[in-house]
């Protein structure tokens, strides 16, 4: 990986996920200082804030970059606020990213967090016939889960999946999140009591489906050039791609909010699927490969979800997720680690924090920092993540 | 069931009321034929294309399922759910000649045990909700009785 194209990540910090019920900004302030802390720099050395932001918190959540530079003390940084559904962390990560590359500043502050209503995500309120996900609902009843449910049918029918794998999932991942002390939820479940929860979207059952939380996540970035002369190269972590490519027409996946696909009776479908086609561009951008990566930090929604993962980022061929996951190479101790972090399953989704989360716990475990959930010897790890609209990430970082 | 309500979509111009054959209404861009649904008035989605003239145009009123699942929780408002609750299926269904997923709900009384991958369905007009005056109607998949065996929606 050329130099010239990394940036290196002097601080992680979180605010534990929850149901705190507070302000998201409080979230976002403490994620902040705890990667100031970590960084050993000063809010006052930022140069750079890029903020995440949330659509369920009023204004202040549109353009959290302020918000947050604000909260922390107006300074004159430079500013900016990103929405991009559950990529908008990645989306902030890359605005940092490509003032840090463009030679513009020195040191940035990532931060996103969110506070979050109970239940399933609903639309935007008022009555909107012209926004696709305030018609899905209005006119099919169709929710996140119904995607997921969606998803998660198709990989019984065509790969063989069963409802113990989808389980697995949540057995495997209920695990790795016991030892992390910001994971929302930390209690191991057996695949028994997944199957006995209720049904939410058949296949899949309510320990399954992420919850929603509050939460809050934090990174400070800094120049190669700068890292050296701050914190000399040992321990030096990387971001060596930060991924945010669009869908290709035709898209012939269904993908929430849509209730159709592209048509691809004019124009042949070519090429990757979206979520493969996210992935892709960043192990391009990295110059690696799927072998190369020793853990992974993916977007587990649902507990089938992360099936689909593996094989978009590459860690198997499609319809042999199943195998790898009986065969426990995608649990601790296993060949590459998959959300060692519990995922979204021991988190539940704060969506502007989410992404960032997903590079705080690659930090962690590059550093050898993750405790009982740490990836011995970890390298190189990725993560994935898909939001509403076209909109997904896929970070890599390096040490 | 009362008849004297008046019989109205439930969303404007997705769909014709045709009680017999009723059919999605798609676009077709006049200068490259992609197809899009919902239609597309201003611009058209290909990239190689900027197309700004559209012709409306009926989509096929049967296909394939694609995927399915069901709603066992009343979804949260805009969806207008009947009091007590009743779960339904919903479908994905691929279109041969548009090769294009729609998603609906399935009609009431056909659970996900009565659905498969390659399941062939077709289109009908049922109710989404009512009011004191007005039936409001919206597409969904009925199960025609036939399957695709070769599932050509995977290739
Ligand atoms: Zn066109």
């Amino acid at each position: 990986m050329p130099d010239g194209r990394q940036v290196c990540v002097l601080g992680a910090g979180m605010h534990p996920w929850g149901k705190w019920g507070r302000n998201f900004v409080e979230y976002g302030l403490a994620a902040s200082r705890d990667a100031l802390a970590e960084a050993g720099l000063a809010w006052t050395d930022v140069q750079f804030v890029a903020g995440a932001d949330t659509i369920r918190n009023g204004y202040p959540g549109f353009v959290a970059g302020a918000t947050f530079a604000q909260a922390l003390g107006w300074t004159g940084a430079r500013v900016s606020s990103s929405y991009a559904a559950c990529a908008s962390g990645a989306q902030a990560i890359g605005s940092a990213r490509a003032q840090i590359l463009a030679g513009l500043v020195d040191v940035a502050l990532v931060v996103g967090a969110d506070t979050t209503p109970k239940g399933f995500f609903a639309p935007v309120g008022g009555d909107r016939r012209d926004d696709p996900d305030w018609l899905r609902f209005h006119l099919v009843g169709a929710t996140n889960p119904t995607y997921f449910g969606l998803y998660a049918r198709r990989r019984m029918e065509l790969f063989g999946a069963t409802e113990d794998d989808f389980a697995a999932v949540k057995v495997k991942n209920a695990r790795h999140g016991l030892a992390n002390p910001n994971a929302r939820y930390r209690k191991e479940v057996t695949v028994a009591e997944v199957l006995a929860s209720p049904m939410v979207a058949d296949p899949l059952r309510l320990l399954e489906i992420c919850a929603t939380s509050d939460g809050g996540a934090a990174l400070v970035l800094c120049s190669n050039e700068f890292a050296r002369r701050h914190a000399g190269t040992a321990q030096r972590v990387t971001i060596d791609a930060v991924s945010t490519v669009t869908p290709r027409f035709p898209q012939t996946t269904l993908e929430m909010p849509d209730l159709s696909t592209d048509s691809a009776a004019a124009v042949a479908s070519v090429g990757p699927t979206f979520r493969h086609a996210v992935a892709l561009a960043a192990y391009e951008e990295a110059g690696i490969d799927p072998d190369d990566v020793d853990l992974a930090e993916v977007y587990d929604l649902s507990s089938a979800l992360e099936l689909d993962w593996y094989e978009d980022i590459g860690l198997c061929k499609v319809g042999e997720a199943e195998k790898l996951l009986r065969d426990g190479e995608t649990a601790l101790g296993g060949r590459v680690p998959v959300n060692p972090s519990g995922g979204l399953s021991c988190f539940g989704e704060a969506i502007p924090a989410q992404a960032i989360a997903q590079v705080c716990e690659l930090v962690w475990q590059l550093r050898g920092q993750a405790g009982g959930r740490q990836v011995e010897g970890a390298r190189v790890g990725v993560t994935a993540n898909q939001g509403l609209f076209g909109h997904g990430s896929s970070v890599i970082v390096s040490r | 069931m009362p008849t004297t309500k008046t019989r109205v979509p439930a969303v404007e111009g997705w769909f014709t009321l045709d009680g017999a054959a009723p059919a999605l209404l798609g676009s077709r861009c006049t200068a490259c034929g992609t197809v899009a649904f919902p239609k597309e008035s201003s611009f058209c989605r290909n990239p190689a294309c900027t197309g700004t003239e559209f012709a409306e145009t009926p989509l096929s009123r049967t296909g394939t399922v694609w995927s399915y699942t069901d709603a066992c929780y009343q979804p949260p408002k805009p969806y207008v759910a009947a009091d007590p609750y009743v779960p339904f299926a919903i479908a994905a269904v691929h279109l041969a000649a548009e090769q294009m997923l729609v998603l609906g709900q399935v009609v009431p009384g056909v659970g996900v045990d009565e659905l498969a991958v390659g399941t062939g369905v077709e289109l009908v007009l049922d109710t989404l909700y009512e009011d004191d005056d007005h039936e409001y109607v919206v597409w969904k998949w009925r199960p025609t009785g036939t399957t695709d065996p070769t599932r050509a929606q995977d290739a």
